[in-house]
């Protein structure tokens, strides 16, 4: 899809950068070029006025009051909700969790799921590329049962071994927990058919989204998974909400796994009843603003259309894997045939924060590191990358403004034309 | 140009790069009878400081690792320093580089003459930095006062 030299290239096809206040501010005198989404996005006016307007016109708790502001709360939240459910395509409402973002409901799986349900020995199958929050929450619950993680491998342009992952499924996987989208690499993994294998063993599939919904359709019941997370903030919302979807026959069974208000059904201290889900898995006050905003978020991408924010950010990728690669000293890595638009680069005889550091002087903000995935930074044997990730409001112009950043810092560090090797230590 | 290309000019002087491209005793150190190892785990810097100190004094020093150009140069310039000082006259070098990299210049005796090591106070301007330039100084001291964890910034 974005095979360089591909001669019928697309063009990007938005501009829509008017519609987002933060980006119209100078960084450091220069126009801001703001290539760090997958971190997070920024958001545009009407997602930033929902809120607001739910705090002037709304504001009330949801489920305890008669009083009208309470009920209407309510309606809103509820509301949310179902933006959500139509978003992800799931059967039923009550299959959305409100949780603070994608970390949280992959906690809220691993504890209300895993931890009653597996055993010494029990396998969980996961991939070199997750994200911390996709690793540590089940060396948590392995800790607890005696379950193991077992690892697929990544191979050298950043896919899947897809070889190696039929051959760790067996009887004794339990859970697949995989990501939709590599947060350091780009590549879009095929979740549909790992589901499938998946579910062909009696395993149940968790897709951690987090870097998928925003730049592609997402239809959970054509993936077919049990559980899907993902984060309102890397998706034009707020901070602090996301959600966790999950089938209502998994969901059901599950025990909660934080306690409080809103969560119960009867209260006694000789017996307690849980409300059945969402409501089990949501305990006390919730971020009510946050979904609403959240639910705005959703209707503003709806309203550009997914399809054509894919088809944008793929031209933008095409447009800047070309440009990299043609600068002398610039390394891609991550170069899936299936890439979603998260370009990771490496400057030869410049470390990555260095670049950071440099590139924001010139308005040009990329996230520099790990990306919180350790183990694939050890697997590529590279103490971090440059990470440029692209958002709907991104253009040319971003891009363009990137490479000169590069140029920039290769002229300063002496490595301009990639001839210098710095001290060699990093690779 | 806006004052933070001014402040990049300054953190990344000549000096930086000269270190950074060719570190000074950048090497084991079989001799060494203090040693400990330094990790930044949010940048993935890491690097071992080598001494050899006998009658009080640092005779050698060195190091091996990898990291940013402000963490290379940083102990390259660190190892070139405290060599020949008496382990006291060391250990307060420490506290006031330190003191000028996390506070600044006020901070510090004001009767210490920093030498080339002033080019690494360019990094208070960028406080996502200051690990970077800190980071071997800490090994450092974790080395002298025998402490066998390793030295974090983050
Ligand atoms: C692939 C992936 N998974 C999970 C997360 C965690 O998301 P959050 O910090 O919003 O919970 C991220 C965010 O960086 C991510 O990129």
């Amino acid at each position: 899809m974005n095979a360089p030299c591909d001669p019928g290239a697309q063009t990007p096809i938005l501009d829509l950068a008017a519609d987002f206040p933060i980006l119209s501010r100078p960084l450091h005198g220069r126009r801001l070029a703001y290539l760090d989404n997958g971190a997070t996005t920024q958001k545009p006016a009407a997602v930033i006025e929902a809120e607001a307007r739910f705090y002037r016109e709304s504001n009330a708790n949801i489920h305890r009051g008669v009083h009208w502001l309470s009920q209407h709360a309510t309606e809103l939240y509820d509301g949310a909700r179902a933006t959500v459910q139509r978003f992800l395509n799931a059967a039923r409402a009550d299959e959305i969790v409100f949780t603070r973002g994608t970390t949280e409901a992959i906690n809220l799986v691993a504890q209300s799921w895993g931890r009653p349900r597996l055993a010494a020995g029990d396998e969980i199958l996961l991939s070199t590329m997750e994200h911390h929050s996709n690793i540590v929450p089940w060396q948590l619950v392995c800790e607890q049962t005696g379950a193991v993680l077992k690892v697929i491998p990544v191979r050298d342009n950043g896919e899947l071994d897809m070889a190696a992952f039929a051959g760790l499924l067996g009887e004794r996987t339990r859970l697949l927990a995989i990501t939709h989208v590599s947060n350091a690499l780009g590549t879009v993994n095929p979740v549909a058919e790992m589901t499938r294998r998946a579910h062909e063993m009696g395993a149940v599939v968790l897709v951690d989204g987090a870097q998928a919904v925003a730049h592609q359709a997402v239809d959970v019941q054509a993936i077919g998974c049990d559980f899907y997370a993902f984060s309102g903030h890397k998706l034009y919302g707020p901070t602090g909400v996301g959600a966790l979807y999950g089938r209502a026959e998994l969901l059901r069974h599950m025990p909660p796994w934080q306690g409080g208000g809103d969560m119960i059904r009867t209260v006694a201290f000789d017996n307690t009843t849980f409300a059945p889900p969402p409501q089990r898995f949501e305990a006390g006050t919730p971020n009510i603003a946050g979904a609403i905003a959240l639910a705005a978020a959703i209707d503003y991408v709806q309203g550009v259309g997914l399809a054509r924010i894919h088809v944008h950010e793929q031209a933008l990728l095409d447009y800047g894997t070309r440009a990299l690669a043609a600068i002398p000293g610039v390394r891609l890595v991550g170069t899936a045939e299936r890439k979603a638009g998260i370009l990771s680069f490496l400057v030869d005889g410049i470390h990555p924060h260095d670049l950071g550091t440099i590139l924001d002087a010139e308005g040009v903000a990329i996230r520099a590191g790990h990306h919180c995935a350790m183990p694939l930074m050890t697997r590529f044997g590279i103490p971090g990358t440059a990470r440029a990730s692209l958002g709907l409001y991104n253009g040319l112009a971003d891009l363009d403004a990137l490479v000169a950043a590069i140029h920039k810092a290769q002229e300063l560090f002496g490595t301009r034309g990639g001839t210098a090797s710095g001290n060699g230590r990093v690779a | 140009m806006s004052g933070m290309q001014d402040s990049l000019r300054e953190l990344y002087q000549e000096v930086i790069f000269d270190h950074n491209r060719n570190p000074r005793n950048y090497r084991p150190l079989p001799a060494a009878n203090h040693h400990a190892d330094g990790h930044n785990p949010l940048c993935g810097d890491q690097l071992t400081v080598y001494l050899q100190v006998e009658d009080g004094i640092v005779r050698d020093s060195s190091f091996v690792g990898h990291g940013c150009a402000i963490s290379t140069a940083s102990a390259s310039l660190m190892t070139e320093a405290v060599k020949g000082k008496p382990v006291a006259e060391v250990e307060a070098l420490f506290r006031d580089v330190h003191a000028l990299l996390t506070e600044g210049r006020e901070a510090a005796d004001p009767a210490r003459d920093f030498g080339k090591l002033e080019v690494l106070s360019g990094v208070k301007e960028f406080p996502a930095r200051v690990k970077c330039a800190t980071l071997a100084w800490h090994t450092l001291h974790n080395a002298l006062v025998g402490e066998h964890e390793t030295a974090h910034t983050e």
